[in-house]
This record gives structure tokens, sequence and C-alpha cells, in this order.
């Protein structure tokens, strides 16, 4: 073997070794993140922290129990506008629509998505929080859903898409109208695509906090209906994470572990779902 | 799975409606400088009356101010009074006046991280200033140095940490440094947000307590409960008689002793450099900000309500958080000033 | 309106548009209405945003011009607004960031599309993707109590150590400033180009890789000098995906950049991204000229991102494109 040759065979098994490398590093990052949040924030988890209203500023033995439920109750509120929205109008997408309609509303969509989460905090406190004059659960619930408005719709039309023509041709033999063909046939096929793609918009909204500072603000006790302020997980990790006291430090990382939690686990059933159905196209 | 999500969807539902009972919430926001007193009155307010429930949000004096001239909140709260403009404009916006009544007594304080300096600093307005400026570099310069013979100061570079948001507090200290220092007036002024020459930016007291002490040969200026709650050392200052004062209760108190004598009938007045002996130079009221007309007449009295009890029994706790009570006068002039809100 | 489905459709041809009462009574003409009218209330929803950031900044944009851009003074007290303290914030931090996020994530996509036998690849990429799923919110808390202390008590001092001619790392340590911002940024947009890369690396055409070996090269050389040239314009479209999520980061970024609007060459200076500022001011901003400066700064990035997403979708398309037309040589 020539020295030349030898050298190119070292670069190659060099190179490909830090390349590994570098694949390594990128995955242990996600380990060390979930490794952390469990060391600091799992021993804080405690009872306290899942019924206890925050305490005052300087004390200890508070909660975040109102955050908890605050963000369950805008993530319910972001679900019930968003995915609507994204579903009906992925359905006109994918059944009725011409290719130009179609071309505008997936260009308004993909504006939609990659607009900055800040910007969609601004424009929910101009639309939902100035005309009514006040903070509230629905302004937060309204900035969340837009956000899940771009990912439902395109995973959900992609999906259906992907139905195969013999299915759709067998229900229009059978004499279905369209709107029975799509309801009974072809969304239970691609109901799969569709829930996962449902539960990754709200995984992705579960832990925004920019749009949450200028719509939901924050609140120290139960928000009551969806008209008043209130408190959310990601908005309380902020401002207890920046804070100087160590117990709020101590409730900051525990929030982190439950919000990374819930996000982590949705995220995963969703691919288990998907992946034990048809292989279909990736969003 | 559909039967599952219909159940959860109908619990939050539940969570959300239903326990909407009685009770009454006023939402308000502004300064973080009297958040600790604020969040423990509205706790034991609460606790006496469960009905009422007080949110106070702390994101700034200047958000306080904002937020209630939009009326998106129902009351504000900010330690730099409202000027001109601003009074001007809410009264423009809404067609009535926007009130200011005096909560608490309070003191900003220099607190510092410099390793291995455990003893009280003393800060002349020069040091403060020229800091601040940009001008004084490091720990051992001779303008810091000089008041503090004795003490070891590092030549380390001094880290300056200021306020990132709108800020009562960063309007006290920039109010201060204007009086003292014609540089400090002619170059950055006086404002809630101003444009510091050096410095990180700390959202809200508890932001910049937490660089402070995350930092070290950080120098920032906090409301001084927020120095003592992190035990975190903080500089006794220099008035204009000459003495060094830390901050306390009788300093913040002596400061104050002129004010009460000639309150203004819209109490928004300055005490910072105050004259006396005793007095503690970066002292200051904070306000509240309340509309005179409610349209909710249940939020109305319900305020009135609050604010009667802060002026009365409230005073007793502002102690043990280290803020001074308010001058007799001055409580005696607010509780007339009460009938103004309508 | 009737079910069709008891009765076999009548002589007339099943395909081809049946009459619009036909339709009308089986009800696809309202579930077409139905579905038009969501449809359309996503387009609405995106007007009324982008009239929104229009209208909204109308006096500043008119007050300031073009000179927004260039002006560095950011002085709410005395009415002054200028930009360029944040976009410079924002593209230093996200500049930073592409140079540690791309060597790594090229190189990680390489590993997961070549190299790793299919399972292997498919369990760190399913890793991957999870990595992208974590809120910023915790990255900034992860930043500002664990990144800030290990840059301000290891990393910077080293670095001024070894490096401190350059300008690039003059100035005290604060542990604060862009480069944390930048390392933060970094670890968020790695799985966006490795996940986009790695796809469009396997969906180059086999002969490619092969007819390199065949040639004698080696496997790194077929990877580096054949396969990634040929995905060149999709590994681009990754960068300008990553490049767009970096720019609109909040939460992470102003944990951990300082909050101060300045402009320095070094990378341990503490600075301020628009992002940030907005996250910050928006709610305190009185009067009416400052709100509206934010907003346009608002309307900035809006555009930036809209403009890298567009490319990087135009890219990502072609390379996909390109792979498939080539087929089998």
């Amino acid at each position: 073997m020539n020295p030349r040759l030898r050298w190119r065979k070292f670069v190659s098994n060099f190179m490909l070794t830090m390349t590994g490398l570098c694949a390594v590093v990128a995955v242990s990052v996600l380990f060390f993140i979930l490794g952390y949040l469990v060391y600091y924030g799992g021993t804080s988890i405690n009872w306290n922290f899942f019924t206890k209203l925050p305490a005052p500023v300087g004390e200890t033995g508070g909660g975040m129990a109102n955050a908890i439920v605050g963000s369950a109750k805008l993530l319910a509120l972001a679900t019930l506008f968003g995915v609507p929205i994204g579903f009906l109008g992925a359905i006109y997408l994918a059944e009725f629509s011409g290719s130009k309609v179609a071309f505008v509303v997936r260009y308004a969509a993909d504006l939609l998505n990659g607009a900055p989460s800040i910007v969609i905090g601004m424009f929910a406190f101009t639309i939902a929080v100035h005309p009514f004059k006040h903070f509230s659960t629905l302004a937060g619930g309204f900035a969340l859903g837009i956000m899940m408005i771009p990912i439902t719709l395109r995973s959900t039309e992609q999906f259906l898409l992907a139905v195969p023509r013999n299915l759709r041709e067998g229900a229009m033999a059978l004499g279905a109208s369209k709107w029975k063909t799509i309801a009974t046939v072809i969304v239970p096929a691609a109901y799969r695509g569709i829930l996962t793609a449902i539960l990754l918009a709200f995984a992705r909204v579960a832990g925004e906090t920019a749009p949450l500072l200028f719509t939901a603000l924050g609140n120290r006790y139960w928000s009551r209906g969806f008209n008043e302020p209130t408190a959310s997980l990601p908005v309380m990790i902020y401002n207890y994470g920046l804070s100087p006291y160590e117990d709020w430090h101590r409730q900051a990382w525990a929030a982190g572990l439950v919000l990374l939690a819930l996000i982590l686990v949705i995220n995963i059933v969703a691919r288990a779902i998907l992946s034990r159905g048809v292989s279909v196209p990736r969003a | 799975m559909k039967r599952f999500a219909g159940i959860l969807l109908a619990g939050v539902v539940f969570a959300g409606v239903v326990l909407a009972a009685n009770a009454l919430t006023i939402t308000g926001a502004g300064a973080s400088f009297p958040y600790p007193m604020y969040s423990k009155w509205f706790d034991e307010y609460h606790k006496k009356d469960t009905n009422i429930e007080i949110n106070y949000q702390s994101i700034g004096s200047g958000g306080g101010i904002k937020q209630v001239t939009e009326g998106t909140v129902d009351f504000g709260a900010s330690d730099g009074p409202m000027n001109d403009d601003q009074l001007k404009a809410f009264q423009d916006k809404h067609g009535f006046a926007i009130l200011h009544f005096p909560t608490v007594l309070g003191a900003v304080v220099p607190t510092y991280n410099i390793p291995g300096v455990t003893t009280d600093l003393n800060f002349t307005p020069e040091a403060l200033s020229g800091i601040f400026l940009g001008k004084i570099t490091k720990w051992n310069d001779p303008a810091i140095a000089g008041a503090n013979k004795g003490v070891n100061l590092p030549g380390n570079d001094i880290v300056v940490v200021h306020r990132s948001d709108g800020s009562g507090t960063s309007y006290i200290w920039t109010d201060y440094l204007s009086k003292i220092s014609d540089e400090w007036k002619s170059k950055v002024g006086k404002g809630a947000s101003v444009n510091w020459p050096v410095g990180l930016g700390g959202k809200g007291n508890e932001g910049v307590a937490g660089l402070v002490k995350q930092t070290a040969n950080a120098v920032g200026y906090v409301e001084l409960i927020y120095a003592i709650q992190n035990k975190m050392p903080y500089g006794t200052v220099k008035n204009s008689s000459g003495a060094f004062i830390k901050a306390d209760l009788a300093g913040v108190t002596a400061a104050a002793a002129g004010a009460a004598k000639n309150m203004p009938d819209d109490f928004r007045v300055s005490i910072t450099d105050a004259p006396g002996k005793a007095a503690y130079p970066i002292s200051s009221f904070t306000w509240l900000l309340i509309p005179a007309k409610f349209s909710d007449g249940a939020k109305r009295d319900a305020l009135k309500g609050f604010v009667k009890w802060m002026l009365a029994d409230g005073q007793n706790y502002a102690e043990s958080l280290s803020y001074a009570k308010l001058p007799k006068e001055v409580v005696a002039k607010e509780v007339k000033a009460l009938d103004g809100i309508q | 309106m009737s079910t069709a489905s008891t009765t076999l459709p009548s002589a007339g041809p099943v395909v081809g548009s049946r009459s619009f009462l036909r339709r009308l009574r089986e009800g696809d003409e309202i579930v077409r209405l139905i579905t038009f009218l969501f449809a359309a209330s996503v387009v609405l929803i995106t007007l009324l945003l982008v009239f929104e950031l229009w209208q909204g900044s109308v006096l500043a944009r008119h007050k300031f011009g073009f000179a927004f851009f260039a002006t560095r003074v950011w002085d709410p007290n005395a009415g002054e607004f200028g930009a360029l303290p944040f976009i410079f914030g924002t593209v230093v931090t996200s500049a930073v960031s592409l140079l540690i996020a791309v060597p790594l994530g090229i190189g990680a996509a390489i590993f997961l599309a070549e190299l790793a036998p299919a399972r292997v690849s498919d369990t760190l990429e399913f890793f991957i993707d999870l990595l992208a799923a974590v809120p910023s919110v915790i990255y900034g808390l992860l930043g500002f109590l664990f990144v800030v202390p290990l840059m301000r008590d290891f990393i910077q001092p080293r670095l001024k150590d070894s490096l401190g001619f350059l300008p690039f790392f003059k100035g005290p340590a604060y542990g604060i400033g862009f480069l944390t911002a930048g390392i933060v940024l970094a670890i968020m947009v790695i799985p966006y180009i490795i996940s986009v890369s790695r796809e469009v690396l396997l969906s180059v055409p086999r002969d490619q890789r092969e007819a390199a070996l065949a040639l004698g090269s080696t496997r790194w050389e077929s990877t580096w000098k054949v396969v990634v040239p040929f995905a060149r314009t999709g590994i681009m479209g990754s960068i300008f995906l990553a490049l767009a999520r970096a720019l609109g980061e909040t939460m992470a970024v102003t944990m951990v950049i300082g909050n101060t609007p300045s402009i320095s060459a070094s990378l341990f200076s503490p600075g301020y991204s628009i992002a940030a500022v907005i996250a910050n001011e928006f709610t305190e901003a009185t009067g009416d000229l400052y709100p509206q400066a934010l907003i346009e700064l608002g309307l900035v990035l809006f555009l930036l991102t809209f403009i890298l997403n567009g490319l990087a979708r135009i890219l990502i398309l072609a390379t996909s494109q390109r792979g498939s037309g080539m087929g089998n040589a």
C-alpha cells in the first residue's frame, strides 16, 4: 500500500470518526438537559408544588398549582381554536380546492408558521387584549392557537393526500357523496397522521412563553373563568429563574422538569402512533 | 381515546367556569420596588376578606404606568411619579384624572458582589456617578478606595448592572445621580428608561439582584429588601450633610420628614438627596396609581377598602420588610384624598 | 339532504361534475363552503397580522424612514429610536450559533446518513427530534443558571488567555453576552440542520456513491467530494431554516444576552436582540412613538424570517427534485 493511500485511508477513518463524535455530542445534549432537570428539579417536586398557590415574595412554601391549571386551560383553548381551523382548512385544500386557492392558503400558513412567537404575541395583544381592556386566558389561548394552525393544516393536508386513490374510488363507486367519503373513509384512513400532527402542534405550543407575556400576563391566584389573566408554567419558569431567590430557583427547575416531561411524552407518543400506521411522507 | 379527551376537556371547562363564584378579582401591575410589600399586603388582605383577590404583577413601573393608561389593568404602581405628559395622556384618553397614593417609603441601595470584600463599602456621590458613567472602571480606583481605608479592594473590572425594563427604581436612582452629578444630568438624565452608558440589564429588581448575586465584581442598585432577603452586602451612601448612612428605617424616615410637612396635593414629590444629618439620600415614596373614576362599583369599593386598610393596619407590616411607614401627616391627607375616587 | 348511498347513480357519467343541485342535495356544497371558510380564515389571520404590523408601525416608519436601520441610539426618554444595536445583536448571535451548529450538524448528519446502520440512524434521529421539541424557556433557564457561570468562570477566562489578542475576546468576562447567547442558540438550531441535512443526504441516489467508490475513493472522499456537493443546495436550505429559527428566538436569548443595546466587536460584550427588546419593553412602552418603534422592529424580524424560510424551502425542494430527477444513471 503506498503512503498516499495510507494517508487517505487515515483521513477517511479520522473524519468519519469525527462525524460520529458530532452525532454523539448532539444526542448527549438531550440527555444532559434531561439529567440536569431531573437532578435539580426532581428534588423540588413535592406535594406543595402541585397544590399550593405562590407565596408572598421571599417566603418559602409556595407552589405552582395555579400555573399548572392555567397552562392546561390555555392549551385547551389553543387546541379548540387552532385545530378545527387547521383540520377543516386542510380538508378543503386536499379535497375541494383548486390549485390557485390552495397555493394562497399554503403560502399564508407558511407565513404564519415562520412568524417569530414574539411577533404573534404583539399581534394577539393588539387583537385580543387592547380592544377588551384586559389581559385574559382567552387572549393567551388565541395566541397559542394561531401557532397551532399552520402545523395542523400542513400535516393534515399531507396525510389526507397520501390516502390511496383506490379507497376514494371505491367509495365513489358505491355512490357515496363527497363529504361522506371524507368523513367515513378518508379521514379515518389518515387519522394516525392527523392525530400525530395535532399532538406535535400541542407539544410545540405547550412550551411557548413569549406570546403569553402580553396576553395572559400572570396571576398569583386561581384564574376564574377565561376572562382573567392566568399564571402559566413557562412564564413562571421565566420569572422565577431570573430571580435571586433560591426557593424560586428550585421551583423553576421543578416546573421545567414537569413541562419538559409533558412535552417529551407527547412527542414520543405521537411518533409511536405514527410508526404503527402505514408509512406516510414526513411533514 | 376520544372519551378520555372529552372528559379532560369537560374537567378543564369545569375548572374554568364553575369556580367563577362570588370572588372579585382586581388586577394591578407595575413597580417591582414594592413588590415584596404588596405581595404580602394582598395576601394578608385576601385572608381578611377571601372574596377579594388583588392580582399584582411586577412588570416594572414603566409597565404599570402604560397598562393603567391603556386601561388593561385596574390600577398601576410606580416609584417614579407620572410626569405631566403622562398625566395629560391619561386624562385625554379617559376623560378623568389618575391619582397617586403613596404606600410606603423605601430605599434604593448599591449592592455589590466583590470577592474577598465582606465589610460594608462607603460610597461617595462622586464614586457612584463615576461608576455608573463608566469613568471609574476598577474597584481599587482612588475614588472608591479613598472612602474605604483599610479595605482590600481588588483591581478587578467593575461590572455595572442596571435595569433593562422601564423602572421606577431606575427613576429614583437616576433622579439622585442627576442631583449630585451635573455630568450625569446632562449626559444621561433621569427617567424610568435611560440610555445607560455602561452595564448589563436585568429585568426587575429581581433580575438585577439575581445578576449581581451571580456575577463577581458586580454592582447594581436594588430596593433594600431585595438585598436583605438575598443576604447581599450593600454599601453606605454619603448624604448632603457629609455623613455616610446605611439604608435603614430611620434614615428613610428622616429623608421623608421635610416632604411630610410640605406634601403637595397630588402627592408627587422627590425625596432623594434630602437635607438632614440622618437622612438616607436615595429614599423614595412609592405610589399606587388609581383612576379617579371606576365604572365597576364593586371594584372601586374593594380597592378603596384596601387602601384604607393599607393606610391603617397595612402599615404595621412595612417595617418587618424594611420599608418605612408613611408619615402621619401623609396618611391623614391620603384618607381625605380617597374621596376623590368615584 | 338525502344520503345518496342507497341508490346507485343512474345512467350518466360518474367521472365529471355533478350538477350543482345534485351536490347541494348530497350535502357536499355545504361542507365545501364550511371548509372553505376555515381555510379562508387562515389567510385572513395572516393578512391581519401583516396589516397590524404595517399599520402599527406607521408613525415610526414615517418619522425615521430608512435611517431607523442605521441609528445606534435607543433612548425612549428622548424619543430617539434606532434599530442598529438590535439588528447587530440578532445578526451576531445568529452568526455565532451557525458557526458552531453547522459543522457539528452537518457532521452528525453525515454520520447518520452515510455510516450508521438504519436502526441506529433512526434511533438517533428520534432523539434529535426530541431535542428540537425542548422549549425555549428551558434552554434559557439552563443557559442562565448553568451555561453563564460556566462561561464566566471557565471558558471565557481561558479564551481570553489564549486568544485575547483578537478583538472578539476582549473585555471583562461577564458570562452573559453575545458569545453565550450564540452558544445556547447553536444547541437550539442543531436539530434542524441535522434532520433536514440527513434527509437530503439520504435522498442522494446510490449510484453517485457507488460510482465514486468504484473509482477508488475512500468512504470519506466519496461522501465529502461527491454526496455532500450533490446535496449542497438542500444543506444550504437547512442552514437557512436554522438561521430563521435563531433570528426569532426570544426567551433563551433574553435570559443570557445582557439586555444592553450596545455594539461591540467583542463577543464577551452584553448586547440585545430584536426579539429580546420587544419582550422586555413592549408592555411598558408609553406614548405613541415608543410602541410603534417596537412594532417596526417586529416587522423587520418578521420580514427577515419570512425571506429566509422561503429561500430555505426553495433550496430544499430543489435538491430533492434533483435527487429524484437524476434517477438511475
